[in-house]
């Protein structure tokens, strides 16, 4: 195996049953793990957005969206490049909060910029939207007091400046 | 017009140009046989199982080119297709397969006879479809047409529920959808052309893709511009006549000499709608072992995923032909004189003493010329692609990418269908044992069919493959049934044949084919042949071509 990086792949596919199947079956036939999936509707009712995030070497990424590409219900797919694409993910973490606890909390979300948006005696519900390493960093930091429970909604990405998805008309930067 | 879903059905294949369909009824498909009785203008082929049906839809649109199709009803009717799908997917073989399912009111609640079928053939299919409201019934059905058929193509399921097909729906009749054209990029056309043109020792590998877009007056035209050897992959035997001074024979495992010497000198390899398997490129990292690569292929999915490439054209081969060849010059003979040097006596240095080649060599020049020739899978397929000579394109019809034992059968009756012509089968006495019910379709529909049992009590390949990876542990290889196969011919209504001995071939096989053709009927000839003749030359999996076995090199 080459190098292995993460890859986001970003793809407009029918809003229809059994999309989702066909394409995660596409990865587990391979072997390849899904790090990140995010689906929505978009703006077209027809039309679903996936995001996912494929941690692999170039040949995997490749083969995944040349294959994917080859589904009747993905209409257009492309691979972010880092460099040029707005990333966010929205967490929220439970984390153990008692009276002691819960001053350095609040200090370490204000660096952060996280939201408290629940708050009990003992545990309190932190919000944090960012780049997925942002999300990291905060959960590293927060780890010690006592994670109960977290979920994060997994990476949304958007092209900066004119460039759509929808305009795209082939792969991308990294395929030819 | 109001028409019922059944009805719809029936309409749109005909607008499709269907004239023949293989299925089997059942409770989910009543509404849908009923219209096909009721219209009375397509050709339904009763088949003993649905496996058989999926395989003849196979063999229908590989001898023809056009769209197979099959018919079976919900549950066991449609997972028994799903053997005969994955034979198409595997091989690109453009089909659509109707199924029937319960009604939406039923559906997910465990029914009689449901199953999700649309979910067990997802990833054998290169698309499916629940249709669960009328209105939606024709434009899926022109759709998955046009899916099956353009770009590479595939098996296309239609999972019709029993709601759908009663209730009512306005149609209009239409035409189909043409075909989804392709643009090529000149700057890779001239870039293939500039490396061709510089080539000192091209090859050509055909593959499927070049039977699939009709490319063979192409090929032809490039081999003979180049002056290049040409070698075919299983898929693409026929895509150029075995007889062509150019041609070199088969290139894998069980690969010609020629070919495999001719791949080792070669300095630029020209790819046509080929995908590098396992069976070709047996050691993907070392097949092209610093050589030029030029891939010519309609998916862009095949584009180095087995094989690194220097240039990849996305284009079907008749159209990349057509396109790159003006830009050709032509080219001496030098090269194919050293070519030549490679073959010795035969293009295929083979052991001339086995009883396979015996009765296979004399088939393919009693057989009448350019019919199809339907070759199960194991030693007698490779036996079949190596001494059946093929003289065009789609006449050369067996089960290369799944490898389905229990193939031959089926397709067969399927292409006699498509082409109106007598056919011979290859088949192991393995193979035959698993489909072998569908001969009792062959005699009631009248299809003229030379079976010739290559029966060695064995199953050949794997015992092969027992002999040089295993010690010779034939681990549940030894078949040794008792059966009478020229009784159990007669018995199902055919004429049974038996060849014992070198002396009896030419005999018994004038017989088969001269009964076979007048009769419009099939015929089983049981060829007893040694369990231990080998097919040779051989490649070890993962290996170089470097080291093909000429003789056995046992464990």
């Amino acid at each position: 195996m080459d190098e292995v990086k993460k890859y986001t792949i970003g793809a407009l596919v029918s809003n229809k049953s059994g999309v989702l199947t066909r394409i995660s079956g596409l990865f587990a036939r391979r072997g390849y793990n899904i790090e990140s999936l995010t689906v929505c509707a978009t703006e077209d009712p027809e039309v679903s957005r996936m995001t996912i995030i494929l941690k692999g070497d170039e040949y995997m990424l490749y083969q995944m969206i040349r294959q994917m590409d080859k589904l009747e219900d993905v209409k257009k797919i492309g691979c972010a490049n880092e460099l040029d694409c707005v990333y966010r993910e929205l967490l929220l973490v439970k984390v153990k909060a008692d009276a002691e606890a819960r001053n350095q909390i609040v200090q370490i979300k204000e660096i952060y910029k996280a939201k408290v948006v629940d708050l009990s005696i003992d545990t309190m519900i932190l919000e944090l939207t960012g780049d997925p390493e942002k999300l990291d960093a905060f959960i590293k930091v927060i780890e010690p007091y006592g994670i109960l429970e977290m979920q994060r909604t997994g990476v949304t990405v958007l092209a900066r400046g004119q460039h759509t998805l929808k305009d795209r008309d082939c792969y991308g930067d990294h395929i030819n | 017009m109001k028409l019922k879903g059944a009805d719809i059905l029936i309409n749109c294949l005909l607008e499709q140009g269907v004239d023949t369909i293989f299925g089997y009824p059942g409770g989910a498909v009543l509404d849908i046989y009923d219209a096909l009785y009721r219209n009375g203008k397509i050709n339904h082929i009763l088949t003993a199982h649905e496996q058989g049906a999926a395989h003849a839809a196979d063999g229908y649109a590989r001898a023809t080119g056009k769209v197979g199709v099959c018919f079976a009803t919900s549950g066991p009717g449609a997972t028994n297709l799903v053997t005969g799908i994955a034979t198409a997917f595997m091989d690109s073989v453009p089909l659509v397969a109707v199924t029937g399912n319960v009604g939406l009111n039923m559906l997910g609640r465990d029914s009689f006879q449901e199953v999700d079928i649309a979910g067990i053939t997802m990833p054998i299919t290169k698309h499916n479809y629940i249709v669960k409201d009328v209105s939606e019934l024709a434009e899926t059905i022109r759709k998955a047409f046009y899916i099956a058929n353009s770009g590479r193509k595939g098996p296309v399921l239609i999972d019709i529920l029993k709601n759908v097909q009663v209730a009512e729906c306005e149609y209009e009749p239409q035409k189909p959808y043409p075909l989804k054209e392709f643009g090529i990029d000149g700057d890779k056309i001239r870039e293939t052309a500039d490396i061709i043109n510089a080539a000192k020792k091209p090859l050509i590998i055909a593959g499927g893709g070049v039977i699939s877009c009709e490319a063979s007056p192409y090929l032809k035209e490039l081999a003979k511009k180049l002056n290049a050897p040409v070698t075919y992959t299983l898929m693409g035997k026929g895509a150029i006549p075995d007889g062509d001074p150019l041609c070199i024979g088969m290139l894998g495992m069980h690969g010609t000499f020629s070919a495999a010497k001719a791949l080792i000198a070669s300095d630029v390899i020209i790819a046509l709608g080929t995908r590098f398997s396992d069976r070709v490129a047996l050691n993907r990292e070392l097949f092209a072992n610093g050589k030029k690569v030029i891939h010519i292929d309609i998916d862009n999915a095949e584009f180095d995923k087995n094989v690194k490439t220097t240039v990849r054209v996305l284009a079907s081969v008749d159209a990349y032909l057509k396109a790159v060849l003006p830009l050709l010059s032509g080219r001496g003979r030098e090269w194919m004189d050293e070519v030549e040097t490679f073959e010795q006596g035969e293009k295929l240095k083979v052991d001339t003493s086995i009883m396979a080649y015996k009765i296979l060599k004399k088939a393919s020049a009693l057989a009448p010329k350019g019919n199809p020739v339907i070759a199960d899978v194991g030693q007698h397929q490779m036996w079949a692609a190596q001494y059946f000579a093929a003289e065009r394109p789609r006449q050369f019809l067996t089960s290369g990418g799944l490898g389905t034992m229990g193939y031959s059968m089926g397709a067969a009756i399927g292409a006699s269908f498509g082409t109106g012509k007598l056919c011979t089968v290859v088949v192991g006495d393995g193979c035959f044992n698993m489909n072998m019910n569908e001969l009792s379709t062959a005699v009631t529909q009248g299809v003229p069919l030379v079976i010739l049992l290559m029966n060695n009590s064995v199953l050949g390949m794997v015992r092969q493959w027992q002999k040089i990876f295993y010690s010779r542990r034939f681990s549940q290889t030894t078949l040794d049934k008792k059966t009478d196969y020229v009784k159990f011919a007669e018995s199902f209504g055919a004429k049974g044949l038996k060849i014992c001995g070198e002396s009896e071939i030419e005999s018994v096989l004038k017989e088969a084919y001269s009964y076979a053709a007048e009769k419009c009927a099939p015929v089983l000839v049981d060829c007893h042949i040694s369990c231990d003749e080998n097919v040779l030359p051989m490649i070890k999996p993962g290996q170089t071509y470097d080291t093909q076995l000429e003789t056995m090199e046992e464990n």
